[in-house]
């Protein structure tokens, strides 16, 4: 008797716990810059340790005429990053009913992301790394959390700042109505200095978004000579472009880890007339 | 015998149609010192970006008009330096905010940057919005099982973004207050905002901002609100 009564109690006043629908359509609301303005030099937002920035300022785009390289591509963090919607479908135990995975359909550089829901384990640290990585997923309370290792090395900017091959992405994905928020933590114990937070919302959507991209086709277009296309320390000539063509002050633009905070304001120069 | 005592004391309310207070009944705790990780739009956020950047805000042919014409001298000699840290814009700057509970159903939260208060009012129905402010009236409901949804309308009319992306009086701004650990240590506070104004933006304008939890206010730095 007594333990009904608390069950009802909690019953009543407690939240109940379900998780949400998030199969389907999800257009992108591109209202933010994730991926910065396509300036060889721009890292800003970005806590890029040493190590990452001397690789980042080292990197020239003819790199992607190296057939090597032409779909060295993203890693699965993109999904976040990009400019694309996600389109997401389930595959259920047909005996249980239960989701055993989820995927997030792939685009032209973002490889189709799976999560598994099925509660297997990660692969050993030396099992094969691909683009879109191994994923698993738990629920938490309405929010689907899910934690992804084994990726390919890549990018965390498309001009050139790196990812290692030991990153790893937590994402949560909060469903508000017809809204959908992804936010991403990304760790890279080598090319940042902080976990990288990052997040962007998606509108739910009757039109359909494609569950597959045109897959990268390496070609070949013209030697490049012996050595991959490099800048040597010191000698990037776009490390000033940030400054000269929006203000930014190079620290920020190379992507110091101080710069991410407000109280990196008090360093910057008076702002100037508008123009 | 006093786990049934607890538990009808705790279902007396609920049988009765009562409601526990807000701050009794909430099912995540977001007072504290938060700060902004600038990890997006890091040149819109962190300095004033020049006059017509206004990429990627899907303004309205008529916002563009009232944007180029942005003069911050004169909104400075008008007492109007606020305009671009109103509700519409206030969770989207490089700040440190400060929530605490004001009272039992009301969460204040404080900006350091431009030294703003907003009141988010559980009780809504009961209070009276009263004139239109920079940071208007904001509505809040706890949103099963962990989140906080707020709504503000009542607003004077404000800028998105430093350089004069307007939004108008009649904008209303939806958000949603989510917290999450970070692994290694740390929370997160994410805030999704959504800015409503067909007389500016041909879609609602969505952001979604990050804030990492601060031990304690040693950093709180009060700056008063600067139009340049």
């Amino acid at each position: 008797m007594h333990r009904k009564i608390i069950f009802a109690a909690v019953f009543l006043c407690l939240p109940a716990f379900a998780q949400v629908e998030l199969t389907g359509s999800w257009t992108p609301r591109n209202h933010e810059f994730l991926t910065g303005d396509g300036l060889p030099v721009d890292f800003t937002g970005i806590p890029l340790s040493e190590e990452g920035r001397i690789r980042a300022l080292s990197y020239s785009e003819s790199q992607l005429e190296m057939v090597e390289h032409q779909c060295q591509g993203w890693p699965v963090f993109y999904l976040v990053q990009g400019p694309f919607g996600l389109r997401i479908w389930s595959e259920t135990d047909p005996l249980k009913g239960n989701v055993i995975s989820y995927t997030i359909g792939g685009w032209e550089d973002r490889a189709p992301l799976t999560i598994w829901m099925d509660g297997r384990p990660h692969p050993s640290e030396y099992a094969l790394h691909t683009r879109s990585g191994f994923t698993t997923g738990t629920w938490d309370g309405n929010t689907l959390v899910t934690y992804t290792t084994h990726m390919k090395a890549g990018f965390l900017r498309k001009t050139g700042a790196p990812s290692s091959d030991e990153a790893a992405t937590t994402m949560r994905f909060y469903r508000h109505g017809d809204i959908l928020t992804v936010l991403e933590i990304i760790e890279d114990p080598i090319y940042l200095a902080e976990p990288w937070i990052l997040s962007r919302s998606f509108q739910l959507s009757a039109t359909p978004q494609p569950p597959i991209g045109p897959p990268c086709v390496s070609a070949y277009e013209g030697s490049v000579g012996p050595t991959a296309p490099h800048y040597l320390p010191e000698k990037n000539p776009f490390v000033d472009e940030m400054t000269k063509k929006y203000g930014v002050p190079r620290d920020a633009a190379i992507g110091k880890p101080e710069t991410l905070y407000p109280e990196y304001r008090k360093k910057l120069p008076p702002a100037a007339p508008a123009q | 015998m006093r786990a049934l005592l607890i538990a009808i004391l705790a279902a007396v309310p609920c049988a009765f149609g009562q409601s526990p207070t807000a701050k009794a009944s909430a099912p995540v705790d977001l007072t504290g010192y938060w700060v902004a990780f600038v990890t997006e739009d890091w040149r819109f956020r962190m300095i004033t970006p020049r006059k017509g950047d206004y990429q990627p805000v899907p303004m309205t042919p008529e916002a563009r008009k009232i944007a180029d014409a942005w003069d911050p001298a004169a909104d400075e000699a008008a007492g109007n330096q606020c305009k671009s840290y109103g509700a519409g814009a206030i969770m989207r700057l490089a700040a440190r905010f400060h929530i605490t509970w004001q009272d039992d159903n009301t969460l204040r939260v404080e900006s350091d940057a431009g030294m703003q208060t907003r009141l988010l009012h559980f009780n809504a129905a009961a209070t009276s919005p009263g004139e239109r402010t920079w940071q208007g009236y904001s509505s809040a409901q706890w949103e099963k099982p962990s989140s906080l949804k707020v709504t503000t309308n009542n607003l004077r009319a404000g800028y998105l973004r430093k350089n004069g992306v307007p939004y108008s009086e009649n904008a209303a701004v939806t958000e949603y207050f989510d917290i999450a650990p970070i692994p290694g240590g740390g929370q997160v506070l994410l805030v999704t905002a959504i800015v409503d104004d067909p007389q500016n933006l041909r879609q609602p304008f969505t952001t979604s901002s990050q804030f990492k939890k601060e031990a304690d206010g040693s950093k709180w730095d009060p700056q008063p609100c600067t139009a340049k």
